[in-house]
């Protein structure tokens, strides 16, 4: 090993289903390099200390989603965090936070689907149309409408910052409403009356008490916090203006 | 799907945050120290004949009890929320005994500011 | 393969990261204002006996408890001022000038100044004005 060479301690906390009990810190020496990630800290642990660490990854360029683990108790994108930036403390890498572990950092993603389903995240067209009737027209400003809530990569690291969701698995959620409000927000799309029934429940928009940490972490700049508070406002509109305009409060 | 009731408490919360944002610094160093320590206020600014007057004024008790009753639907509502964060987790009976207050609150202020009389 | 998914505890979640200690504070604050409402509930109550009883309540206030307390409550009504303004933004529909987004660190900004000028306006009013 030269000399120059330095190394971290990486803490990661293991779950091995088939002989834990509950989760467990185990340490490991890592030599790395100024432009090393947590990411790749972990694939060398993976390739040279101890093959049994299970941990999801893809891309390494922040876009794939698939990284996303605490790292020393905050939500990031273990490709886009760097190892020189905890040197020389120590490293503690975690499942994400309000999510079932599978297996060391592994998380369950299956409640996040349903949840993604729910809010039927396709454009519903205002009417029927044909090819003959040709491309939609969108204009710049109303792609601005919904094109941040676009940017989602699908990483749930707002599911793991928000405790709202960590406390009760059955509100939809950051990301799902994000998405929601993309599909309300863009000028194709008709589905807006289906999708409210959701907006308007205590699992919709309701359970968010505007914490904001979700929009904090999101690596892509969606801002879940500002989709999910601008539809409180219009849900409360539509709250009390419903029996005065049954069609709907206007956007 | 159910839909949510929230937005009456809500919205009772936020016309309360936007107040008490505007105001509340200023009143509680007005009532709490600049009058009672005589700091930046002369020491009867809030007389008995002075406030009496603002009270019997229509002006002076609308905001009176704007002030009062948003302020309680306002605290009601973080604080039901605020039991469910410390995780505790309220249910009916607390939501009554908590907006509840409020209202209790509200009320007695209405009924007060009108004994008070013009 | 064994599948047993592990449901970890939440109790205590917001004493793990300083952005949730300082989202409870927020919280707290406003319980605070429900205080301050209740003070100046009793102040009425006692304005309507008269007299007497309103400047038993006055004088209540001058003690130094009374006066530290809210020199606490000032503090707290602060940082709900600071913080409520600072959220208010996220309530709002995407707003653009000019193709451009209207950043919510204006509105924000727009919300402190009126607290100072309505805070100012109060002051003088108490201060100076015949009320």
């Amino acid at each position: 090993m030269p000399d120059n060479e330095k190394i971290i301690e990486i803490e990661v906390l293991r779950y091995r289903p088939e002989q834990d009990a509950e989760p467990v810190l185990q340490t490991y020496q890592v030599p790395f390099t100024d432009d090393m990630s947590v990411l790749q800290g972990l694939q060398y642990i993976k390739d040279y200390l101890d093959g049994t660490v299970s941990f999801r990854w893809s891309c390494r360029m922040a876009i794939c989603g698939s990284c996303g683990m605490m790292v020393n108790g905050k939500p990031e994108l273990s490709c886009k965090t760097f190892l020189r930036d905890y040197y020389p403390g120590k490293l503690r890498v975690e499942a994400l936070a309000h999510l079932p572990i599978e297996r060391d950092l592994v998380v369950s993603v299956g409640d996040f689907v349903k949840k993604l389903e729910s809010v039927k995240p396709y454009i519903i067209p205002k009417e029927a149309r044909s090819l003959d009737d040709g491309e939609y027209l969108q204009t710049p400003a109303q792609l601005a409408q919904y094109e941040q809530f676009s940017s989602c990569i699908n990483c749930l690291l707002c599911y793991a910052a928000c405790p709202q969701y960590g406390m009760n698995p059955a509100f939809t959620g950051p990301a799902a409403l994000a998405l929601l409000h993309r599909y309300n927000a863009d000028s194709r799309d008709g589905g807006k009356a289906e999708r409210m029934e959701l907006v308007h429940s205590e699992e919709g928009v309701w359970s968010c008490t505007l914490v904001g940490y979700c929009s904090e972490v999101c690596p892509k700049g969606v801002d879940p916090a500002r989709a999910i508070n601008m539809n409180k406002t219009s849900s409360a509109a539509d709250y009390f203006l419903r029996f005065v305009l049954p069609k709907g409060v206007v956007k | 799907m159910k839909r949510s009731n929230a937005p009456i408490f809500w919205s009772l919360f936020g016309a309360g945050g936007v107040l008490s944002a505007l105001l509340a610094p200023v009143l509680v160093y007005i009532t709490g120290i600049g009058v009672p320590a005589g700091t930046g206020m002369p020491s009867d600014a809030l007389a008995y004949p002075r406030v009496l007057a603002f009270a019997q004024n229509p002006g002076g008790k609308v905001i009176l009890f704007a002030v009062i009753a948003l302020f309680l639907w306002h605290a009601a509502h973080r604080l039901y929320h605020c039991l469910h964060d410390f995780g505790v987790h309220p249910g009916l009976p607390s939501k009554l005994l908590l907006y509840g207050s409020a209202f209790a609150g509200s009320a007695a202020a209405a009924a007060l500011l009108l004994t008070i009389g013009f | 393969m064994t599948r047993l998914p592990y449901v970890r505890p939440m109790q205590g979640w917001w004493r793990r990261n300083p952005y949730y200690v300082r989202y409870m504070l927020m919280e707290t604050t406003s319980v605070i204002v429900g205080l301050y409402a209740g003070i100046l509930l009793v102040g009425v109550w006692r304005l309507s006996q008269g007299q007497a009883a309103y400047e038993a309540w006055l004088a209540a206030l001058r003690q130094p408890w009374a006066v530290a307390l809210h020199g606490f409550m000032l503090l707290a009504m602060l940082y709900h001022a600071y913080t409520w303004w600072k959220v208010l933004p996220k309530t709002l529909p995407l707003i653009h000038v000019g193709g451009k987004p209207v950043p919510g660190l204006l509105l924000s900004a727009a919300g402190w100044t009126a607290t100072l000028v309505i805070s100012a306006a109060v002051y003088a009013a108490v201060r100076w004005w015949g009320l």
